[in-house]
């Protein structure tokens, strides 16, 4: 069954403009002594990239080889400077777990408030807040502001949260390194039974044996280019030639 | 199956009023973290204006015998009051973007949420402060009237379209130069005094020469129409004659229309902006 496109990256390029000084006077003596005052970095040359329904796919490359942005450019953080970026269905996007979390709420607080920021209705946020709860495993602290949280605690109630907001496509960035081993095979699991259910999956990640078990396929950036597009086994083979 | 679309084109306000439950979940995020750890919480707002009031009443009004104004507590109060509000919206509007970057930088929601959420938590902060007002000059001798409500109604929508378009536009410049921050501190240190609050509007007048466009236009500043529609809302000398400045029906329809045009240029604004501030932030 041919599956339809579900993010399509069509001629998207993204420069980035790196300014040194914002501040009149060093722009001033810097003028005059001829010393450039920014500098332009390519993060994406322009790209072309069509993933589809079901697939999920592993963003692979060195550090700044233009994954991160990407990725940004998908989740509509960025906009491209050329070319467009279209997405079908909902989106969720983990690009930092707990990205919205507030130190000041309580859990049960931030659940409702995370939720919202990830684009769920009140109804379904009322639906699934048991599920969330459960699955983040922080028992008596859900009434108790996050700041008092251990840092593995607050993880699982924000990587919880984002896991259950039923995306179509699912975007997900270096996060899965979080809490300890038990939840992280949960998450994991969790992913790949969103995987499974038919939905989209873009994995960026460092983790090259979590990144052939959990995707089909590889593609991988070098420089803000497309450099290998292919099987998820070939791809991390690729990567491991170069680096 | 839904189609392709472009993401991260926001609705703009629009998109606000459909996402109606986030924004309450963010003012009430803000007005928690304000009173965090503090036993009164909200309470605070009602003790602070109640004290100022209070202050006014018998310093100006029993202590100095204050009276080229009558009823100067309520006159100053009422002004303060709206001058406040709008600059606590406007102020905190102002950086509503800069101080969610975390979150602009994330996650794709409609940045116009953000300040929109701090004119909404000024508007929270200023229903105490008008119920003490609203005590303050029963105390003095004022009973309530439909055109004062009127007169009221007005004055809260106009500050409220006012401070969110002038809140689009400095949120989104705040986000390219930082500087902006600080101007607005200054201009809103002093914007107390280009309106009239602390004084009578006649003074003005003789001051600029009635007639003159510098009157005018202190006359067709949109914070000074919303100072004198609270007074004409709840100063009790304002139906005497001579006590308000005249034409405030049309000053006021005026100003409505200049706050809906800077609604729109703001949206015009944020939008062209907003395309830049995950990068910049």
């Amino acid at each position: 069954m041919a599956h339809q496109v579900a993010v399509s990256v069509e001629g998207a390029s993204k420069h980035f403009r790196l300014r040194h000084t914002h501040s009149l006077k060093e722009g001033l003596v810097w003028a005059v002594q001829g010393r450039p005052r920014h500098e332009d970095f390519r993060a994406l040359e322009t790209l072309d990239l069509d993933i589809r329904e079901g697939e999920s796919v592993a963003l692979l490359g060195r550090n700044g080889s233009g994954k991160s942005t990407l990725l940004k450019l998908v989740a509509g953080v960025m906009s491209p400077d050329s070319g467009r970026v279209r997405v079908r269905g909902r989106l969720a996007g983990l690009l930092e777990v707990g990205a919205g979390f507030h130190p000041d709420l309580t859990g049960r607080e931030n659940v409702h408030l995370n939720a919202a920021i990830l684009g769920m209705d009140p109804g379904a946020i009322r639906a699934r807040f048991d599920d969330i709860v459960e699955f983040a495993d922080v028992g008596p602290f859900l009434d108790t502001q996050v700041r008092f949280y251990s840092s593995g605690m607050f993880l699982r109630l924000a990587f919880s949260v984002a896991v259950h907001t039923d995306p179509d496509v699912f975007l997900v960035d270096e996060v899965l390194a979080v809490g300890d081993e038990a939840f992280r095979d949960k998450c994991i699991a969790r992913i790949g039974q969103l995987s499974a259910e038919g939905r989209t999956l873009v994995v960026v990640s460092h983790d090259l044996p979590l990144v052939e078990r959990l995707c089909d396929r590889g593609v991988v950036l070098d420089a803000g280019r497309v450099v290998h597009d292919g099987p998820v086994v070939a791809a991390v083979e690729h990567l491991r030639a170069v680096l | 199956m839904s189609e392709l679309v472009v993401q991260g084109v926001g609705g703009g306000l629009a998109e606000v009023a459909r996402r109606r439950y986030l924004l309450s979940l963010l003012v009430r995020k803000e007005l928690r973290v304000r009173y965090r750890a503090s036993v009164l919480g909200l309470g605070w707002s009602y003790v602070k204006p109640a004290v100022t009031f209070g202050v006014y009443f018998v310093g100006l009004g029993l202590v100095l015998r204050q009276n080229t104004i009558a009823d100067y507590a309520v006159y100053l109060f009422g002004g303060l009051v709206v001058v406040t509000a709008f600059s606590e919206a406007v102020g905190n509007a102002t950086r509503s973007v800069v101080t969610n970057g975390e979150l602009v930088r994330k996650v794709f929601l409609p940045r116009e949420l953000f300040p929109v959420a701090s004119v909404c938590v000024a508007g929270v902060h200023l229903l105490p402060q008008v119920l003490v007002l609203v005590v303050g000059a029963l105390v003095s001798g004022w009973r309530p009237d439909g055109v004062g409500v009127l007169a009221l109604l007005a004055c809260v929508v106009l500050v409220a379209l006012l401070s969110t378009g002038l809140g689009l536009v400095l949120s989104a410049v705040d986000v390219l130069f930082r500087d902006v921050e600080n101007v607005v501190d200054l201009v809103l240190a002093v914007i107390v005094w280009t309106s009239p609050v602390l004084y009578p509007t006649h003074l003005v007048e003789s001051l600029l020469g009635p007639g003159s466009w510098g009157f005018a236009l202190y006359q067709h500043n949109p914070l000074t129409v919303a100072v004198d529609l609270v007074h004409r809302a709840t100063w009790p000398a304002a139906t005497a004659p001579g006590a308000l400045p005249d034409g405030l029906v049309g000053r006021t329809v005026v100003a409505l229309a200049t706050s809906l045009v800077l609604l729109a240029v703001g949206q015009l604004v944020f939008r062209r902006l907003s395309g830049r501030f995950a990068q910049e932030l």
